[in-house]
This record gives structure tokens, C-alpha cells and sequence, in this order.
């Protein structure tokens, strides 16, 4: 990236978060409603302290929260959206990008690159629900994919942290959704070569991430509490008229149904998914 | 045909049609001996002409749900044989929505698999629609990868509004067989064959959708979402205005998919429709798929995933450097 971009969207993910937290000294917590103090929110990773909800955290948390300091190497910073199919509901396509562009300062939804886990080398890749609630189009899709192939090339494990509410982008119509088969095979090839993919579901993570890339890991692991599953409750509703019961489509649940293999609190992910790493080296 | 079944936009062609019976049967044996029958007749077919070279995409996914269109078993009627078919998915039951099995067709033995919608009420509630639970996806991994084991190929005709969206099949993990039967179709080592015959309604159709070759049939739609859906969300409700403009803006139409590279090739239908002349499009079908078959066998198994690979591999259109990169067929 050149620098006379340094201020454009997709700049080198360093710095203070742009969103997540709202700016203030004050925030409510999303799940049980109490007022908390920001500053021991965020001394907390951002889980509530009241009733150990986990906030969203923006990709540059993310990444400092899992990754060792200053380890993470971004790959394929400048791959930025366009209007393939001309969109347009009550705006447009393009001038949703502009929007999303400079209410997150990434250039889409997704965030790739390596790093080190306690010292061991990883590649990474992050969907971020703050941009167009973390859906998938052409670009999520292309960094996600040419992720999984770096890794294949490298022989690094590969941890997708999903954050895809959105599922499969609309605007970006059947490109979005043939994404989801690009993606796929993309892991195929790394999963072939031996390596390990753990994949880390966060809140929420929904539709074509969910019936792709989310669920494909050797290791799923969730965050507690985390909304996860393929069909969002106003759909269900619509087909079915069914109110779904309490803890439906959360970790927990998927837990319990067989679909993850540990529910992993903020503050043990990084030793956890370390610890992964060692057991799943090749002696 | 009952008038359920007649689409607003078919209006003038049902009206000259019954005209044109009611003209037929006044005139007994000489069928088509009239000058104004010869008139009817050369109308109503430059009509249907008109009428379905200039479908609006919400005409086109109306087509597509129509209740006398050719569904799986009217093909494996018309042009398969010696269909077996097989119903475990070895976990949980046998879901009818999604049907597997072995059939012939020409000189092939295939493993063929699709959605069934069902014709009448009874049977459409049967199948769910065409709406496939977990136990489908289950199902049609499982025999996908017995043909792998017996070099058959894999024919998978796609007719579905959508996987189920209900308690059950989220319990049972509709997403995660979904993710599974994609990733291991990207490597699925015998040649699959995929058709969207009617609706191909998002992660539902490529839950058994990813292939050496993708086709559509003329008036099928194929989307990331239902125009409902669609308009449900961004124009934050659906209705007669909303559910158009949106099955507009998906772009899902087999013109618009093969301009995006994502479809190989559109399987035309006969004039007016499938649903007009099943037997035409049975034909135009089997044609189809045995030209398919034939140049997929003999392609080495390691170059086919190859192919397949790039074939997804390629689609999507980003920037990049100051240029555009498109799926492969774009304008």
C-alpha cells in the first residue's frame, strides 16, 4: 500500500480501534442492560463484567487479543470491493461500500495475514461484523481463499475467526454465494496437505459463513454465548411460525447438539488455541 | 389445467388457447382446418414467443415454482432408467426432500440425486417443499462418495426454494452438512454434473451444487437469497412491489448467470415453458447431460479437480491494483 493512502480505508490494521466500544465513558451492556465503566470493559477484553457477555471487538482487538504483539503480517491489504451486479435497494450498492468504508476504515469485511500464537506461526483470517454485518462477497471470499492457500503453501495451521452475521452478501447476488464454494475449496486443499484449520465461531455467525468456512475446521471452537446456526429467527418464523426456544442457535446449543468441540471464554483463547497447535504438530 | 396453476403474465396465451379448443372442438375431426384456427394458432405461438424472450426476473422465478414443471422423479420418468433408489443417511431418517440414487442414462451409470417439490398439495408436504433438512445433505454426501468409490458419475438436479429453515433441521446441523457436502464435493474425484431445473435457492442448491459443470435450464433462477427473502431485508418488507425490484437486483436469471461466468451453459426450454412440453424438455435434457458425460470421463481424475478448483477459484469480481478482476465470462 502506498502511503499516500495511509488515511484511505484498509490501512494497516494498528492503532486504536475505530469502533466496537462507543466512545464515552459509559457503555450498557448489550445483554443484561447494566451500565459499565469502558475502561474496565475493555481491561476485561471486552466481557461484561456483570453477566460475562462478550462484546464484539473490532479486527484490531481481535488480532491483539490472540496474536503475539506486534506479530501480525497483513496479506492482500488492497483487495477492495465493487459493484459487480449495479445493486441498488433504497441506496446503492457502491455508496453502502463508501459508507461501511469510512464508518470501519477497511476496505470489506475481512482481514487476513500471519502472526504468532505464544510463539508458533499461524495464519489468520478475520471476518468483522462491523462492516456489513461480516457478509461475504467477492473480496471476503478472495482473501479468505488465497489465505488458505498461503497457509497450504507455508505449512502455517490455519484459524478463521468468524464474526459473519451477514452470511453470504446480497448485494453481490450468486457471486457471493459461489464464494462460499471458492472458499471451500480452498480449505479442501489445506486440510489434504496436513495441516491443521481451527476454526473460532464469534458472535454471531450466520448463513453462507456459517454453511461454509465456519464449519469446516479440523477444531470448531465458540465463544460462550455466541448467536451461530444457518437460518436467522425472522426466517424461521416465516417458514415455520415456531418462537424458538430460550438458548437456541448459541454456542452452547451447538454444543450440546455435537456441532463444536469447546466453548473457549476471550481471556483462555490464545493458550487454548496454542495448545491446539502443539497437539495437532506432526512428530 | 386448473387456473391455479395459469401465471398472471399467461393470461393472453390461456385466453387464445381456450378460444382455439373451443374453435377445435366445434369443428370436430378437421382439426385445423380453419382459416381462423391457422390464425390462432400462428398467434398464440409468436405470443408465447414474445411473452418469454422478455420475462422480468420475478416472471422467470414464477416459471421456475410452477406447479406442472418437470420436477427430479418427471425426469427420472422421462429419461433415466432402471432408477434404484437409495434413502439412508446412516444418522437420523430419510429426508424425501432430497432423493439419491443409481440410474442410467444412455450409455452411463450415474449416481443421480435432486430436490423433489412434489406436484400436488399432499406430496409437496411430504417432500417439505423441496426443502432438504441435514439428513438430505447426509444422504447425498454419503452416496456421492459411493459413487467416487465405483467411478460413476454424479448427476445432481437443483430444485429447491431453499435448505429447511426450522428447529429440527438447526438442531441437526443444517450448516455445518452444508459446509461439509461443499468442501467435499471441491474434490470429489468421479465427474459431477450440476443443473438447476427449477428454483436454486441459495446454500439449499449448492449444498449439492458444486461441480465439473453447472448448468441452468432456461427459466430456473439461481440466487444467494429468495427475492422474499431479499426484499424482506433490504426493502424491509415483501410484497408485490418489493419482491420484483428484488428479484431484479439478484440478478438470477440464466442469462445473468452465465454473463457472470457461474453458469456453464443454459439448457434452452421449449417455447413457453417446460411446464408446456415436459417430454421436449426431457429430451433437451438427456441430450445434454450425455454431451456432458461423454467429454467428462474422458478427462484424467487429477486434471478434472483441477479444473473444478479454477473454476471456482476464479469466481468473483474485486479490485485490486488499480484493476478489476472478474469471474471468468463476464462482459
Amino acid at each position: 500500500m502506498s502511503s499516500k493512502e495511509s488515511n484511505q480505508p484498509g490501512k494497516a490494521l494498528s492503532g486504536r480501534p475505530k469502533r466496537g466500544v462507543p466512545e464515552g465513558l459509559w457503555i450498557r451492556c448489550p445483554n443484561c442492560k447494566a451500565s459499565l465503566f469502558r475502561k474496565e470493559v475493555e481491561a476485561r477484553l471486552n466481557v461484561c463484567p456483570e453477566c460475562d457477555h462478550h462484546l464484539y471487538i473490532p479486527t484490531v482487538e481481535r488480532i491483539a487479543q490472540l496474536l503475539d504483539a506486534d506479530s501480525f503480517e497483513e496479506w492482500f491489504r488492497d483487495c477492495r470491493p465493487c459493484d459487480p451486479l449495479g445493486f441498488k435497494d433504497r441506496i446503492s450498492y457502491q455508496e453502502r461500500i463508501e459508507a461501511e468504508q469510512a464508518k470501519t476504515m477497511q476496505f470489506d469485511a475481512a482481514a487476513v495475514g500471519r502472526g504468532f500464537i505464544r510463539g508458533r506461526p499461524v495464519a489468520v483470517g478475520i471476518t468483522d461484523f462491523a462492516f456489513m454485518a461480516g457478509s461475504m462477497g467477492s473480496v471476503v471470499g478472495e482473501k479468505l481463499s488465497r489465505c488458505a492457500e498461503e497457509a497450504t503453501r507455508l505449512r502455517l495451521p490455519l484459524i478463521f475467526v468468524s464474526g459473519s452475521g451477514g452470511g453470504a452478501r446480497m448485494q453481490e447476488g450468486i457471486l457471493s454465494l459461489m464464494q462460499m464454494a471458492k472458499v471451500s475449496a480452498a480449505i479442501a486443499r489445506h486440510q489434504q496437505s496436513g495441516c491443521l484449520y481451527i476454526s473460532i465461531l464469534t458472535n454471531p455467525t450466520m448463513g453462507g459463513a456459517a454453511a461454509s468456512f465456519a464449519f469446516q475446521g479440523d477444531l470448531t471452537l465458540a465463544e460462550p454465548g455466541a448467536l451461530i446456526g444457518f437460518a436467522g429467527r425472522r426466517t424461521i418464523w416465516n417458514t415455520v411460525r415456531l418462537e424458538l426456544p430460550e438458548g437456541f442457535q448459541t454456542s452452547e446449543f451447538l454444543l450440546q447438539h455435537g456441532f463444536i468441540d469447546r466453548i473457549v471464554h476471550r481471556s483462555q483463547l490464545r493458550t487454548e488455541v496454542a495448545a491446539l497447535v502443539d497437539y495437532c504438530e506432526k512428530s | 389445467m386448473s387456473s391455479l396453476s395459469r401465471l398472471p403474465f399467461e393470461k393472453e396465451i390461456y385466453a387464445l388457447e381456450d378460444l382455439l379448443a373451443s374453435l377445435e372442438t366445434k369443428e370436430g375431426g378437421e382439426k385445423g382446418s380453419s382459416e381462423e384456427i391457422r390464425r390462432i394458432r400462428k398467434e398464440i405461438a409468436s405470443l408465447k414467443k414474445t411473452k418469454f424472450n422478455n420475462l422480468t426476473a420475478w416472471e422467470t422465478v414464477q416459471v421456475s415454482r410452477h406447479p406442472d414443471r418437470p420436477q427430479l422423479l418427471d425426469y427420472v420418468e422421462m429419461i433415466f432408467e432402471d432408477f434404484v433408489e437409495l434413502h439412508g443417511d446412516r444418522a437420523f431418517g430419510d429426508d424425501r426432500a432430497l432423493r439419491t440414487g443409481f440410474a442410467r442414462v444412455g450409455e452411463f451409470r450415474v449416481m443421480l440425486m435432486g430436490h423433489q417439490k412434489g406436484h400436488t398439495l399432499q406430496e409437496r408436504q411430504e417432500c417439505m417443499y423441496g426443502c432438504a433438512h441435514p439428513e438430505g445433505y447426509r444422504k447425498a454426501l454419503k452416496n456421492m462418495k459411493l459413487a467416487e468409490k465405483f467411478n460413476l458419475p454424479v448427476i445432481c438436479l437443483i430444485d429447491t426454494p431453499g435448505a429447511f429453515p426450522g428447529i429440527g433441521a438447526e438442531e441437526r446441523g443444517q450448516s455445518a452438512l452444508i459446509a461439509n457436502n461443499i468442501l467435499e464435493m471441491t474434490r470429489l474425484a468421479t465427474p459431477v454434473i450440476c443443473v438447476v431445473i427449477g428454483e436454486g435457492g441459495s446454500g439449499g442448491a449448492l449444498g449439492i451444487g458444486v461441480g465439473d459443470r453447472v448448468c441452468m435450464l432456461e427459466f430456473a433462477y439461481y440466487s444467494v437469497i429468495s427475492p422474499e427473502g431479499c426484499a424482506g431485508i433490504l426493502w424491509k418488507t415483501a410484497n408485490e412491489t418489493t419482491k420484483p425490484t428484488a428479484a431484479e437486483a439478484l440478478r438470477l436469471t440464466s442469462r445473468d448467470l452465465s454473463r457472470l461466468g457461474v453458469v456453464d451453459h443454459v439448457i434452452m426450454e421449449p417455447l413457453g415453458g417446460a411446464h408446456r412440453d415436459p417430454k421436449e424438455i426431457g429430451n433437451t435434457l438427456k441430450a445434454s447431460l450425455l454431451k456432458m458425460l461423454r467429454e467428462l470421463v474422458t478427462i484424467p481424475v487429477a486434471e478434472l479437480l483441477e479444473q473444478r478448483y479454477m473454476k471456482f477459484r476464479k469466481m468473483g469480481v474485486y479490485l485490486e491494483n488499480e484493476s478489476q478482476n472478474q469471474s471468468a465470462g463476464s462482459a
